[in-house]
């Protein structure tokens, strides 16, 4: 595609921005930040990478996944600001996550161990424990917040920490994983999923492209499962002090 | 010989910049029951909080006996000292899971006839043992949030308005429950209560809290007696409604 084409794609963003316009809907100004960053991001980022592939070097490879975890945690830490070494807490569940599906990838000799798989599929599951990490904050401290008073009681009468919030804890661990399943229920039959598009429309056998896809869908699975129990067990002593008090925030 | 069962030394609390229990100094008579009187926000479900560690004291010392409150493991604390809470809470979930709460949480089983037992002594029949903990009147529940203290056998019981939600009945039922605790097995009682009379006729001991301070602490006869013009307006307002 040339860039000259490629402009022409803007069309799509005058439409959105011409109706933000006449229906008062005030989105121009995020429409357009967002327009700018996307474009900035991802040019970026093909300049990257290309650079990287040709260098074949791993250290370069190694500082783009830290950067992929440094961006992730970063976005993540801002939903429990409350909760002390969040940030810690979050490198720790992403890079567990990352060595996990790594080691089975590359060890069982799935995938090659080159740059142009082993980059994209670190985004994706980064990104992807991004996403359940966010979704599991919110989740465990409405719980927290929802349920103040049975947390009391079960340490009012001798429980643990651990014994007083076994519950919301399992809760938000389930509904963080909840989407994840539930979109792999109906995946294919309505929308193709992106990298296995991606792979199409660059002229690959679709069953090729299907194969790879259910690779990325196992992997996903054990992600979304990870990511979630991981943070929860290392996020939960910390709402609590020596003396199995609830720290209030 | 009285024996101290819990002794504050000069014990305050502090949150947010704001200072809830200001320098409070007093004792807890073993096997005695003690009240506690005052008006909404003086302080008392704070106090009755750091009898058994569910807060601690930002400044001076909470004695268990002899020990200091902090050498106690807390869940031990806790068993030792139990607490019915103001906000009566409960799983959702059966009366029986609700009752047998205490003994799972140290992997122990209660049996039918225990459950059953811990309801009678509160005046709830055996048909509610399988009924919804969610769908009892807010006095039922209160009874229920009672029997579920009493299942730990705590050495002292801490009771807060645990009779607030009930009818007059109820109200005498309840307190003969407690005094027969005290009398029969030597609970040592903390019992906070909105009731005057309650206080009155109940207590060993008094104690009264204003705004974070302990106002008098005394034999109760003494306190409704005492000439402190504090306790004495706060006693002759709280008769008077
Ligand atoms: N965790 C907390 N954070 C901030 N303020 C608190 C907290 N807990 C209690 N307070 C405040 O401390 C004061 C004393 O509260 P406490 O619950 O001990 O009063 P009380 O004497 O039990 O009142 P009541 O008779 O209404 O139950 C109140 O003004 C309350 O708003
Ligand atoms: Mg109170």
């Amino acid at each position: 595609m040339t860039y000259a084409s490629l402009s022409l794609t803007l069309l799509f963003v005058l439409i959105p921005l011409a109706l933000s316009k006449t229906l008062k809907l005030g989105l121009e100004r995020d429409t357009m930040i967002a327009t700018v960053r996307s474009v900035v991001q991802l040019l970026a980022v093909g300049y990257i990478l290309n650079f990287v592939f040709a260098s074949e070097s791993v250290l370069y490879m190694l500082l783009m996944i830290s950067l992929m975890i440094v961006a992730a945690t970063l976005n993540v830490r801002k939903k429990g600001k409350n909760i002390p070494g969040i940030t810690w807490k979050l490198v720790v569940t992403l890079l567990s996550i990352e060595a996990v599906i790594m080691s089975v990838l590359l060890g069982l000799q799935i995938m090659p161990a080159t740059a142009n798989f082993i980059i994209p599929i670190s985004g994706m599951m980064i990104g992807n424990s991004m996403v359940l990490c966010i979704l599991f904050l919110n989740r465990f401290q409405s719980e927290i917040a929802a349920n103040e008073h049975t947390i009391e009681l079960i340490l009012s009468l001798g429980g643990t920490p651990k014994q007083a919030i076994h519950q919301q804890l399992m809760d938000s661990i389930k509904a963080s994983m909840i989407p994840t399943i539930e979109s792999q229920k109906t995946i294919g039959l309505v929308q193709l999923p992106g990298i296995m598009s991606g792979q199409i429309i660059g002229g690959a056998n679709p069953i090729e492209a299907v194969q790879f896809q259910i690779l990325i869908i196992f992997a996903l699975l054990t992600c979304a499962t990870l990511s979630s129990i991981i943070l929860g067990f290392l996020v939960y002593p910390t709402l609590f002090n020596e003396r199995m008090q609830k720290i209030v925030d | 010989m009285l024996q101290h069962a819990i002794t504050f030394n000069h014990v305050s609390f502090e949150i947010n910049q704001m200072n809830l229990l200001k320098n409070i100094s007093g004792t807890f008579y073993k096997g005695h029951i003690t009240t506690l009187i005052g008006p909404s926000g003086a302080g008392k479900t704070t106090l009755l909080k750091m009898c058994n560690g569910l807060i601690s004291a930002s400044q001076g010392q909470i004695m268990i006996e002899q020990e200091q409150i902090e050498r106690i493991e807390p869940t031990v604390l806790r068993r030792r000292v139990g607490i019915a809470l103001q906000s009566a809470p409960l799983l959702k979930n059966s009366v029986y899971e609700n009752l047998a709460l205490p003994r799972k949480l140290q992997e122990q089983k209660l049996s039918k006839e225990e459950a059953l037992s811990f309801l009678q002594a509160v005046g709830l029949g055996a048909n509610f043992l399988m009924r919804e903990a969610a769908d009892l009147s807010g006095g039922q529940k209160q009874k229920l949030s009672i029997a579920r203290t009493l299942v730990n056998q705590s050495e002292v019981l801490l009771l807060d308005e645990i009779t607030s939600a009930l009818d007059p009945k109820s109200v005498r039922e309840i307190e003969d429950l407690v005094v027969q605790l005290n009398e029969k097995y030597g609970v040592t009682i903390i019992w906070i209560t909105h009731n005057i009379e309650q206080a009155k006729k109940l207590g060993h001991f008094t104690w009264m809290l204003k705004e974070g301070q302990l106002i008098e602490a005394a034999a109760t006869d003494a306190l409704f007696q005492s000439e402190n013009p504090v306790v004495q307006s706060f006693i002759q307002r709280e008769v008077a409604l």
